[in-house]
Parts: structure tokens; sequence; C-alpha cells
């Protein structure tokens, strides 16, 4: 895998960018408009649960991106071309971000629903971590100068705190959690109806929109300081 | 594939099978440790420390839910189906709290089958659906209470 990102690649990400900008803003629209206007109410949770419609899809994509980045520090170990760094960088304040949005929304559906804001237990916890460690990911390519270096704990980071992932997926079955197990992961029928389904795979279309445009924008600035630094060597 | 790209192939494989495995017995043996509330059942298995905070979990009993006017004490049974526990609060009751769903309580037990909560957590289950569904599904006799 000695691939070379294309010469062109900014020139085709400035024509691409704003019609996948666009796409996203029009798709996340019309999500909304069927999670918040369109939708029934919970039998039990009432109105509350649409927050459900926001917290779902940045949870699952949190876990995504942290999946990518892991995946792009191990080819990194192996075929040690430096792009695959890119990909990396460019996912962590991405994932980051939707971990945060994950937790933050999670927070607020909880303190009317389970009566508290916050419970130590595995799920939200395991959660909590991924948070962190995007954070010291990102934080180990900006506090270590010596870019080689950085290069190679990030990426050791990045392959090492992978094993919180399937601990976060599984936390809720493995473990009694105040956290309810997953709707949508059995191969059975999923246990919520096909009116709140169809928003909430509207609304997870949008965020996979949301995190390419983010992502490709990312990747776009990483480029251009990479040249920038390769310049003024 | 070049044989240095091979060898990296292994060793980082073998490396992260060596760290997944670590992982599984960590917390494989916290388990103890992680899981935020005790079942009435493995309430029983436990050794009760009087002074300290533990947390039971479990459906609330139907029929069991009552409040005393006079004493301010709100009183229910969490049960597993096979073991119960009896608690007792004063405080605030969660809007979700129902008989026949999920409650997670915080606070002290006094013995194997009384507890004093500190706190009540309505848990949710992992089942979303509109009001009108439940009411055809209970129309027709097909909505079973957990």
């Amino acid at each position: 895998m000695y691939f070379k990102l294309p010469n062109k690649i900014i020139d085709e990400l400035r024509r691409w960018l704003p019609i996948l900008s666009l796409t996203t803003l029009i798709v996340f629209l019309v999500g909304l408009y069927f999670s918040i206007l369109n939708s029934p109410p919970d039998y039990l949770q009432g109105d509350s649960m649409r927050i459900m419609y926001i917290h779902v899809p940045a949870a699952w994509l949190a876990l995504g991106s942290y999946s990518f980045l892991a995946l792009s520090c191990v080819c990194w170990f192996i075929f040690r071309n430096p792009n695959f760094n890119l990909f990396a960088k460019s996912i962590a304040p991405i994932g980051a971000i939707f971990t945060l949005i994950a937790l933050v929304t999670g927070s607020i559906w909880g303190k009317p629903t389970w009566g508290t804001w916050w419970a130590w237990d595995a799920r939200l916890t395991s959660m909590l971590i991924l948070f962190f460690l995007y954070v010291a990911y990102i934080m180990t390519w900006q506090s270590i100068v010596n870019k080689e270096l950085a290069a190679k704990i990030s990426a050791a980071l990045g392959v090492i705190g992978f094993i919180n992932i399937p601990i976060i997926k599984f936390s809720v079955d493995w473990w009694n959690t105040l956290h309810q197990p997953a709707t949508i992961s059995k191969l059975s029928a999923p246990s919520i109806h096909i009116s709140m389904l169809t928003p909430l795979l509207i609304m997870t279309f949008a965020y996979i929109l949301f995190l390419a445009t983010l992502f490709l924008i990312r990747l776009k600035i990483e480029i251009i300081e990479q040249k920038i630094l390769r310049a003024n060597k | 594939m070049s044989k240095k790209v091979k060898k990296r192939l292994i060793t980082i494989l073998l490396s992260v099978l060596v760290l997944l495995i670590a992982t599984l017995l960590i917390t494989i043996n916290l388990r103890d440790n992680i899981i935020y509330f005790y079942s009435p059942s493995e309430l029983q298995e436990t050794t009760i420390n009087k002074r300290n905070i533990i947390r039971v979990g479990g459906l609330v009993k139907d029929g069991s839910y009552k409040y005393n006017d006079k004493t301010k004490i709100y009183s229910f049974v969490i049960t597993d189906n096979s073991n119960e526990v009896n608690v007792s609060f004063v405080g605030i009751i969660p809007n979700l709290f129902a008989e026949n769903k999920g409650v997670v309580v915080e606070g002290l037990a006094i013995d194997k089958v009384n507890f004093t909560a500190l706190k009540v957590l309505a848990k949710h289950d992992e089942n979303y659906m509109p009001p009108e569904v439940i009411d055809a599904l209970k129309q027709e006799g097909q909505w079973q209470e957990e």
C-alpha cells in the first residue's frame, strides 16, 4: 500500500466540498423535520426521546471514527506511509466532538429519564474514556516537537486505545449498567417502531455525510500544512 | 509484500492479540467492581457492609408501590423474578418510575431483603414505541409487560 495522494487532490476537494456540504445540509434538514415534527413521541418518555435522534448517530459515529483512526494507525505501523497519519489526524477532532455530543445529549436525556445527569456505569464511563483517548491522540501530535517521534507515539496510542471500542459496545451486555442495551443491534426485528426508525436512519445518513464533509475539510488542511512544512525545510 | 512489511504485520497483529487478551482478563476479573448495580439475587450472595453505599436494580414488582402520607415514605419491592428486595425511600421519584419497569436504587442495605434508598433512578429499556401502537398492541393482547 505505497499509494500517493493524487497531486490535484486539493483542487478536487475545492470543487466537491461545496456540493457535499450542501447535500449534508439538505439531508440534515429532512432528518430534523422527521425527527422533531413528523414522528410520534414515545409511549413512556414522551418528547424527550427525540434527543435519541441526535444522540445515537453521534455515538455510533464516535465509535466508527475511532475504529477508522485505529485502523489508520495499524496501517501506518505496517506500511510506514505518512498518508495514514494524515487520515488519523484528520478524523481525531471530529470523533472527539461526536463523542462530546453523545455525552452531553445523553446527559440531558438522562436527567428527565433516569433522574440523574451522570452515572458511573460501564457504558458512560467507557464513553468518557473514549473522549479522553481522542484528546490524548490530538495532544501527542501537538506537544511532541519531533514529528517522527510524535508519529510513533500517537500511532501506538491510537492502536492501544482501540480495546476501548468493544468494551463500549458490549458494556451493556457484559455488566449491569444504567444505560439500556442496544435497540438496533440484533439481527431480528429492532425494538423500535418503524415510524421512529425512519427518522433515526435519515439522521444517521446526515451524520455520515457531515462526518465525510468535516473529514475532507480536515484532510485538505492537513495536506496544505504538510506542503508548507516541506517547503520551509 | 516485502519481508519487512510482513514482519511488521506479524508483530502488530501479535501485540494487538496480547493486548486484547490482557484487557479481557482484566475486565472479567474486575466484574464485581464494574457492575453498576446488584440484582436482588446477587445481593443474596454478597456480604453486606451496612455502611457502604451500594446499588440494587431490577423490576418494580406489580402492586408493590406505596406511599405513606404521614411518614412521607415511598416503598416498593424490587424483583428479578427469583428474589425480592423491599425498598423504602424519602425524596423525589423520577417521572418514568412505574410498576413493572426497571429501577436502580442507591443507598444502604439493612439486610439482604431490606434496603433504604437515598436515590431512585428509573432504568429505561431499549423499546421505543408510539403511544398508539402500544394501545393497539394492548387491545390485541400482544403487549407483554416485562
